[in-house]
């Protein structure tokens, strides 16, 4: 395509997101990015999560919507931790569940990414679950397999993570009821953090009053405020009027890029104990998408605080991705109908 | 045309057929559970008139449907809610129309999900027939023939109302 | 007999008025309305075409020596003539690198038997392009080479650059270096920018091509060398050549056309096609760039043909291989920009033409006297870069299957017609 003369912003990369991740009629057939997706599917997937929730609260904790149908968890970077919430979701959908390490197999092998995929669909597969280490792994992937099979993103490179964002989002709800004239803060590595790109896509969508970015400048994005968010480096500054604290994993590499002195200065500055909390709302909550450095982004104290909601982010996570597998599947069904619909025009 | 009672007419008649199955049964502490959302109205309607302590309960078996692989999933699921155990109860499944005994079907999937109860009834206000499974209702209020080209419906529901619409082929 | 070849109703651009072309013995022999009588052995009808001198490419990858697959001399020349190319650099960066004679004679001979248009070598300015020991830069000019590059690698260090120019100084040797810090620059592969913010990719910031610039620049002025830099990607290199150049340097530049007419939104969707080097850039910086080649400060628009097999572009963006497969729609892309206003016919025409061809050297005109080295276009037909419409072996085109103005009919070089219609 010939670029317009004055792009407007991402525009076009909503819509590409938009027309690879929704069917004809709006539905859901891939979830990879919360770009290009509006408040009213943002909503649905709250909402249908929030079915799954009650499904999770049963004595028989399993329905049986993907029953007969393989999921495959494509994880080329290995993660135990993701890996499990996703595969119990599925389970619990009823679905068969391979789990492939491709991190230590195929590619290792020499094997190109594209052929891999080949083989995985050869064996009839219908979801496949993505995580990598390069950004826009599962864009590529849904572009270069053959329809029907859903891609869910489980993490790709710096670019997204959209269910733990959208289990953020359930959280955020629970406790908040609504996402309305919320402040909510993303403490840390914004710069390396996937979550944190699809939590500031997300609470935009939802609609919150502000999304404040807390961090020094090695730790933020070139550009950081065309993401549409307020910048802060101050960490105590920025916790004035919070409804919600998000904070990041700080990952022990930064230290040798140069781009942070050290564990203890970084604490001291935007490390987040009970003196920092006490500067934001008193009902601000405390979120943290895991595994979390005690002692270098949080205080155990406030971890374990009365104002922490870490421990439900978990049981979340199942309903969330729960919903995204049902809803993309589902897509995928209208999606084949509508492909038989246009083969029997043509005949 | 096809002429059916208005729906107290038809309410009174399940209440009364309902109390007498319950009772030939030996039922004295039922738990109603309707199925949304026509269901859940009569479960409503029908728990007020048997004088029933205990809440009744709301079921959504878009998770259990059979037709997932040919529709897909209800875009407007809600959270079934029991809020009792069932356990060893005697459950009463309402709907408001029973056709194929598809929907019964997928309902009593997930009724056995929560627990194991000791019988679960079926309450329909309208019965088609048209089976296409061995379910029957054990207490209907009212049965009806209608051509192909029409689908019948409740409303409400405030007030309660039967609807019969003609579709397109 | 003399071999003849006869050009009517061809205009030049701007023209009214018909006009016919005498070529022989691979001369223009005479350019006016009435040689429609003039014998000739063979007569092209040009009625509606318009008349440009072939293009010359400073920047062009024909992958030979290589393993083939992406592309070869053969392969890719006919695509550059079907671009309306009569003279293509090769970039060393081959499979083994043009380090050496041997190699630059190897391309020459491939290109005498199996080119039908001029292949002039560019040699590698350190051995194997590491940037760490210079290249026989002198037995390489004598094998045939026009001027020495870096490929798209940095130099190890300013010592070595420095080095590397006063050498080339010595003996009045072209540098075509491609300004990049690559500490900077690092594992980047995306402008840092907004969408890199946005869709977390690894940049590459500006700081990463303008700190090598105006090192460059330094470096040049005080050695003297005659340094050209080559597909600049960002306004503020553009200031800096033109302040250098009013300073005394001798400094040339060229900008890659896909850098025109993308900005970094092309990477939205982590289209893969769009993964160059240097990486596309802001809409500001697109337009500094067109103000310099209106402006001359830039000397001349580069096709940077990367053909690559298609399996080099099918992997997530960042472990794909950077270019495009540009060559044939080169032109045709500055006919966009012309039609939107944003540069002008003549500036487009002299970055692809006198521009270049200065810089190494060359000439390229329509004149009696001059090279028969010419484009027959029909300047208001239009074509789609699509598989069965590109030579290249690259099909990752710029713009695919879209609608593009210009469609080349016939290239003739030397007199001889090397593209034809189809």
């Amino acid at each position: 395509m010939i670029p317009a003369t004055d792009p407007v912003v991402l525009s076009a990369h909503d819509r590409a997101s938009r027309n690879l991740q929704l069917t004809g009629d709006g539905q859901l057939r891939h979830f990879i990015t919360l770009d290009g997706l509006d408040l009213v599917m943002l909503t649905d997937i709250l909402d249908t999560a929030d079915s799954f929730i009650e499904v999770g609260e049963r004595t028989i904790k399993k329905v049986p919507l993907l029953r007969g149908r393989t999921v495959v968890n494509l994880f080329f970077e290995s993660s135990t931790r993701t890996r499990s919430t996703f595969e119990l979701a599925a389970k619990r959908l009823s679905a068969d569940v391979l789990n492939l390490d491709i991190s230590t197999s195929a590619t290792s092998k020499g094997e190109t990414l594209s052929d891999t995929l080949l083989n995985l669909e050869a064996m009839a597969s219908d979801m496949f679950v993505v995580r990598h280490s390069q950004s826009g792994a599962p864009h590529f992937i849904a572009e270069s397999v053959t329809p029907g099979v859903a891609i869910i993103n489980a993490g790709d490179g710096r670019h997204a993570h959209p269910t733990q964002a959208m289990l953020d989002m359930l959280t955020i709800r629970q406790n908040k009821g609504s996402f309305e004239g919320l402040r909510v803060a993303i403490v840390g590595d914004i710069l390396h953090s996937r979550v944190a790109r699809s939590q500031i896509r997300a609470l935009q969508t939802l609609g919150v009053a502000e999304v404040r970015l807390i961090a020094p400048g090695t730790l933020l994005p070139a550009d950081a405020e065309s993401l549409g968010c307020t910048i802060e480096y101050d960490m105590r500054r920025g916790m004035a009027d919070l409804d919600v604290v998000i904070m990041l994993r700080l990952q022990k590499e930064r230290m040798e890029g140069a781009l942070l002195p050290s564990e203890r200065e970084f604490y001291r500055l935007y490390g987040l104990d009970t003196e920092k909390l006490a500067l934001a709302k008193p009902d601000c909550i405390v979120m943290h998408p895991g595994p979390i450095n005690r002692g270098v982004e949080i205080e155990s104290a406030v971890a374990d605080g009365p104002q922490s909601v870490i421990l439900n982010q978990v049981t979340n996570g199942i309903a969330i991705r729960m919903a995204v597998m049902s809803m993309a599947m589902s897509g995928q069904v209208a999606d084949r109908a509508a492909r038989v619909r246009a083969q029997e025009a043509d005949q | 045309m096809t002429d059916i009672p208005e729906v107290p007419v038809l309410l009174d008649r399940l209440e009364q057929r309902l109390k007498d199955f319950l009772e030939e049964k030996g039922i004295d502490r039922p738990l109603l559970v309707g199925i949304r959302t026509g269901g859940v109205w009569l479960a409503e309607a029908l728990h007020a008139r048997l004088g029933l302590i205990e809440p009744w309960g709301e079921l959504d078996i878009s998770f259990y449907r059979d037709d997932f692989s040919r529709i897909g999933l209800n875009p407007r699921v809600t959270p079934s809610h029991l809020p009792f155990e069932t356990e060893d109860r005697d459950l009463v499944l309402v709907d408001d129309v029973i056709m194929s005994g598809r929907t019964i079907r997928a309902a009593m999937n997930e009724l056995f999900d929560y627990g194991r109860p000791s019988s679960i009834s079926l309450v329909a206000l309208i019965d088609l027939g048209e089976r296409e499974l061995p379910i029957q209702p054990d207490v209907a209020a009212c049965p009806l023939k209608l051509p192909p080209h029409q689908r019948v419906k409740l409303t409400g529901p405030q007030p309660l109302a039967v609807e019969i619409r003609e579709v397109r082929a | 007999m003399s071999k003849t070849l006869r050009i009517d109703g061809a205009r030049l651009p701007g023209q009214e008025s018909p006009l016919s072309v005498l070529v022989s013995d691979g001369r223009i022999k005479a350019v006016g309305a009435e040689l429609t009588g003039a014998e000739a052995v063979q007569v092209i009808d040009a009625a509606g075409l318009t008349l440009m001198p072939g293009f010359v490419d400073l920047c062009c990858n024909l992958r030979e020596p290589g393993n083939g697959q992406k592309g070869n001399i053969a392969s890719e020349t006919r695509a550059a003539a079907r671009g309306g190319y009569t003279t293509v650099c090769a970039s060393p960066d081959t499979s083994p690198v043009n380090d050496s004679g041997a190699v630059t004679h190897l391309v020459r001979d491939v290109a005498r038997a199996r080119s039908g248009i001029r292949v002039l070598p560019i040699g590698a300015a350190t051995r194997g392009l590491s940037g760490e020991l210079l290249s026989d830069m002198v037995g390489l000019k004598a094998a045939g080479c026009v001027a020495f590059s870096n490929g798209s690698r940095a130099m190890a260090n300013a010592r070595i650059l420095r080095r590397c120019m006063a050498y080339a100084r010595t003996f009045d040797l072209t540098l075509m270096l491609q300004p990049l810090n690559q500490a900077l620059a690092a594992d980047g592969y995306a402008h840092d920018g907004r969408v890199a913010a946005r869709l977390g990719l690894l940049g590459v910031p500006e700081v990463a091509e303008t700190a090598a610039v105006m090192e460059m620049l330094l470096l040049a002025e005080e050695t003297g060398v005659r340094l050209h830099l080559g597909q600049l990607s960002c306004g503020r290199s553009v200031a800096m050549v033109a302040e250098a150049r009013a300073r005394g340097v001798t400094v040339s530049a060229d900008v890659a056309m896909h850098q025109l007419l993308f900005t970094e939104e092309a990477l939205s969707g982590f289209d893969s096609r769009y993964h160059v080097v240097p990486p596309l850039r802001s809409e500001a910086d697109r337009k500094a760039l067109l103000e310099g080649v209106e402006s001359g400060v830039i000397d001349a628009i580069v096709s940077q043909h990367q053909p690559h097999d298609s399996a080099a572009k099918q992997a997530p963006l960042g472990v794909t291989e950077p270019g495009l497969s540009t060559v044939e729609s080169v032109f045709s892309m500055g006919l966009t920009l012309v039609r939107r206003g944003e540069l002008s016919f003549a500036a487009l025409t002299r970055a692809l033409t006198t521009g270049p061809a200065s810089i190494i050297g060359q000439r390229s005109e329509i004149a009696e006297g001059a090279e028969a080295s010419l484009g027959l276009w029909d300047l208001n037909g239009e074509w789609r870069a699509r598989p069965d419409t590109i030579r290249s072996v690259g099909q990752h085109v710029p713009v695919p299957n879209e609608p593009l103005p210009g469609v080349l009919r016939w290239t003739i070089h030397g007199g001889e017609v090397v593209c034809r219609p189809d």
